[in-house]
């Protein structure tokens, strides 16, 4: 798969990560290339999947979310498909905004947030321990986003 | 910040596709462009909507691995935090870091080509880490993202 990428698409993904909201002319400025080639390259990475969209993503801090926890959860697997009806579940609940399934220890793990502890402790009680096929849980509660770059190294 | 019905299709349709223009907005919801562009304005004036961000196939980019690692510091040794986060921040396989409170000190995300690759990654950047102790690596085998409580906010 790592052979549909040659270096000057590299170089594209590359100035689009360091700076997403620059102009068509800035980026290829910074990706070494004509406008005119990163826009079709752009086009190209975009038709193939690589690239598969853009966000922009809502900070909830700034809207007063002040509580973010991350619950992993043991799954109860002698049951088929108890995965997927957890997931399916745990997409009902408004406030998860982050889900991942693992291999090993740890079946899943879903990031939670919400306005206050009061709040928090309502959506545990209410929707989170009620969730099906869950044998153990455990949370970690998020103090600071240290790093956040999402940036790949292409 | 207080937000309207409005606002909220705005940051729901951006999350979706945050490459819309204020003029596609305004054709989806029925508004006046600049009726849309004033409320994106306020919206990221007040932090609430965030910088645009390319969202890439990992796997079409031939890193098929994503790691997430609940590391705990080690008690003693003296290491501060600071430290810890500069020595990690300069590995760029490292995606995502959050500082948590609970069984672990930090929860690290990691992109690797293969198992291979993850390895080499953990035993020459993430154990050389200061004042390291416990570290537990789960393979990712999904992961979605959702858009959030935009209803309730």
């Amino acid at each position: 798969m790592a052979g549909m990428i040659d270096e000057t698409d590299r170089r594209v993904l590359r100035a689009l990560q360091r700076r997403p909201d620059g102009t068509t002319a800035e980026l290829a400025a910074l990706a070494g290339v004509a406008p005119s080639t990163f826009w079709r390259r752009l086009g190209r990475l975009r038709r193939r999947g690589v690239i598969r969209g853009f966000r922009r993503r809502v900070n909830w801090r700034a809207l007063g979310w002040g509580v973010e926890v991350s619950l992993r959860f043991s799954l109860d697997k002698t049951r088929p498909g108890s995965i997927d009806r957890f997931l399916a579940a745990a997409r009902e609940i408004p406030e998860v905004v982050e889900i991942a399934t693992y291999l090993g220890r740890v079946d899943a793990r879903l990031h939670v947030i919400a306005r206050d502890m009061a709040h928090y402790k309502e959506i545990y009680h209410r929707r989170l321990l009620s969730l099906p096929h869950v044998s153990e849980i455990e949370a970690l509660m998020v103090v600071a986003e240290v790093e956040r770059v999402r940036v790949l190294p292409v | 910040m207080a937000l309207d019905a409005r606002d909220r299709q705005i940051l729901e349709l951006l999350w979706e596709a945050g490459d819309l223009t204020s003029v596609a907005l305004a054709e989806r919801l029925g508004l006046s462009q600049s009726a849309v562009s004033r409320r994106m304005a306020r919206l990221e004036k007040a932090g609430v909507l965030g910088p645009r961000e390319a969202v890439l196939d990992r796997e079409k980019l031939g890193l098929g691995v994503t790691v997430h690692l609940g590391v705990k510091l080690a008690a003693r040794g003296g290491t501060s935090h600071v430290e810890f986060e500069r020595v990690l921040a300069a590995i760029p396989e490292v995606q995502h870091v959050q500082h948590v409170l609970g069984r672990y000190d930090y929860r690290i995300e990691v992109v690797a080509r293969d198992i291979a690759d993850f390895e080499r990654v953990l035993r020459r950047r993430i154990m050389a880490l200061p004042g390291l102790g416990e570290v537990e690596a789960n393979v990712v085998m999904w992961r979605e993202e959702r858009p959030g409580p935009l209803g309730r906010a």
